[in-house]
């Protein structure tokens, strides 16, 4: 009898602790699988760093291993601070993702909350437009903007690309705030109706504020878009006053078959420092803004 | 609706003067909704939807723009041998990077899900770097780690005694270069996406699992992937329509080369397009794309909506 029971709670004890110890096991299991896609992950990172610290002369004299630096060097940020062109690019990135995003956000604060709140006949087939328009990718509509653009006189102009990003980011920012909208409690608006306040005025003093959460994704969203665009800028700008970072980098520092790599990896760092850092200060409102779209919808 | 229902059952006069103020109330109010969106409806009206069918104009014109040939530009470019090339690397490409993107997402997902969520903050940060930097700089770095005579990948390679690999000079393995940068690229948003829904998956279902005795495959089959369902089709139907689209990976690192074997839609349309200035041809290339990402749209869609209103009902 008395056997029978210690030999059960041997048994439980044994196999609590093999459970115990798979769990553990588990555990680390994945921090080291973890930890291989992170290395993987950040291989080119760290080599877009390794070789931004490099002189030309170091990177076309290759000794040893090209993942280390022998003799780190600030020269190409330096170069680049101080070249025109690069400030040309930086300053034109910076305009006209600051329009973008505010043009963008404008539009789509204005539309979210008409369509989440207010409807009118053929509210309910415009947000789905809307989605909708978001699944079209830019580079199936980017020779007809190509003539339109001509039309208009733009080719070649640096404002074109305001007018053309806002498309980019419309639709995906409408789409988060009508989910942010739609979660704030109809009672809020009603009582504010109540005390006579206009839909202007419920849209800044109560939804404005209240969804700041996901103004802010959105803003994120629409700030990536500008500042990473590549196709619009490279088929309708050609001339280095026009260009924008992505573009500009390419055009400039690669001279037909002169690649400067040195410096193009500290211009590539230069001009991924925005992003990161808004990444590094805003990480939750960031995922918050990617996966809105999709739990939400 | 309800209110001017309730109201005619009350006085005459005074419902009359009611309904009419509610009635311009409402105009009123439908007048500022529409007000607020015209914004909205411009922009998509001039730069999507005007575009698009001037896209379809165009691409029935000649190279010139001056005479109209119908199709002529869709059957010739059906004819032509790189057009052919495009249309299987297109789909090569987009089908192998989003099912390794989906597996490798998912996997990191649920390895993130198993460590304590304290934790989950600095790992998920580091993961999603190659998304946070713009593609088009971190495609140069890969452009420059594949470099033939400075290949950081070679130099590794040769320390283990293999030999150099000309990575963007042979077709195919200039492919597998394109598709390798893209699911380096995608994967973290597929890993955030997949948390996302993982963490939404109530944990009584799983505690009822375990009692019923199922296992670690039957909780993954039978309750984690079905409730992750409509997560995992809409992301892999967006993921699927950029990497469909791509331009950026494949313009920088090839330009479509070796023999256009890495041309895709975006990039052939622009060499053909911009480059060589036969718009008509360019558009009429970017448009094939539209029927395949349409019917992909359509069929996850429809899939999601049913699904939700099974949800519902």
């Amino acid at each position: 009898m008395s056997t029978t029971t210690l030999d059960a709670r041997a048994s439980a004890k044994r196999r609590k602790t093999s459970l115990h110890s798979q769990r553990l096991w588990a555990l680390w299991g994945s921090y080291a699988a973890l930890a291989v896609f992170v290395v993987i992950f950040l291989v080119p990172p760290f080599y877009t760093v390794v070789t931004s610290l490099k002189s030309s002369a170091e990177i076309s004299a290759q000794v040893g291993s090209p993942w280390m630096v022998n003799h780190p060097t600030l020269d190409n940020f330096w170069y680049l601070i101080t070249y025109p062109n690069f400030q040309t690019y930086y300053l034109n990135s910076a305009m006209i993702t600051a329009v973008t995003v505010v043009v963008s956000m404008t539009i789509s604060v204005m539309a979210a909350f008409s369509l989440s709140r207010m409807g009118f006949w053929g509210s309910q087939t415009l947000s789905t437009g809307v989605f909708l328009t978001y699944l079209v990718p830019p580079s199936l509509l980017f020779i007809p903007l190509f003539q339109i653009v001509g039309m208009m006189g733009l080719i070649n102009n640096l404002w074109c690309l305001a007018l053309l990003y806002p498309t980019l980011a419309v639709p995906f920012c409408t789409w988060i705030m009508i989910g942010y909208f739609s979660s704030i409690p109809r009672e809020l608006d009603e009582a504010a109706l109540i005390d006579g306040a206009s839909y202007i005025q419920i849209l800044l003093k109560i939804f404005i504020p209240v969804a700041m959460p996901g103004i802010i994704a959105a803003t994120i969203f629409a700030f990536t878009v500008a500042w990473g665009a590549f196709l619009y800028p490279l088929a309708y700008l050609y001339t280095s006053s026009q260009m924008v970072l992505t573009v500009g980098i390419i055009s400039d520092l690669i001279r037909g078959d002169v690649f400067q790599w040195g410096k193009i990896m500290a211009a590539c760092l230069l001009a991924s420092l925005p992003p990161i850092v808004i990444y590094a200060f805003l990480m939750d409102y960031y995922v918050a803004g990617l996966t809105a779209g999709a739990t939400k919808g | 609706m309800a209110e001017s229902s309730s109201i005619s059952v009350g006085s005459a006069a005074a419902g009359a003067t009611r309904t009419s103020s509610m009635k311009r109330f409402a105009q009123r109010r439908s007048t500022t909704a529409f007000l607020l969106c015209l914004p909205l409806i411009l922009l998509v009206a001039v730069f999507v939807i005007y575009p698009a069918f001037y896209a379809i104009y165009l691409s029935m014109l000649n190279k010139k723009m001056t005479a109209f040939v119908g199709l002529g530009n869709f059957a010739f470019l059906l004819k032509r041998h790189t057009f052919q090339l495009v249309i299987f690397q297109s789909c090569l490409f987009a089908i192998t990077a989003v099912v390794m993107k989906a597996l490798l997402g998912f996997i990191l997902a649920h390895l993130m899900h198993n460590i304590p969520s304290g934790n989950q903050k600095i790992w998920r940060g580091l993961l999603l770097v190659p998304w946070v930097i713009p593609l088009a700089l971190s495609t140069l770095t890969w452009w420059w780690m594949f470099d033939p005579s400075y290949s950081a990948f070679n130099w590794v390679l040769n320390q283990f005694g293999l030999a150099n690999v000309p990575w963007l000079g042979v077709g195919w393995i200039a492919r597998l270069c394109t598709i390798t940068v893209n699911i380096w690229f995608g994967t973290p948003f597929f890993m955030i996406m997949y948390l996302a829904a993982l963490k939404s998956v109530p944990e009584q279902l799983y505690e009822a699992a375990s009692i019923d005795g199922a296992t670690a495959r039957q909780k993954l089959v039978h309750v984690t992937l079905p409730m992750m369902r409509n997560i995992i089709s809409i992301t892999i139907l967006f993921s699927l329509i950029t990497t469909f689209a791509d331009f950026d990976i494949v313009r920088i690192l090839t330009s479509g080369g070796p023999q256009d074997m890495t041309h895709v839609f975006a990039t052939y349309a622009f060499q053909v397009g911009i480059q060589s200035g036969d718009i008509p041809l360019g558009a009429s290339d970017s448009l094939f794309m539209f029927p395949i990402l349409a019917c992909a749209a359509f069929f996850v869609l429809r899939g999601v909506t049913q699904r939700t209103k099974e949800i519902a009902a």
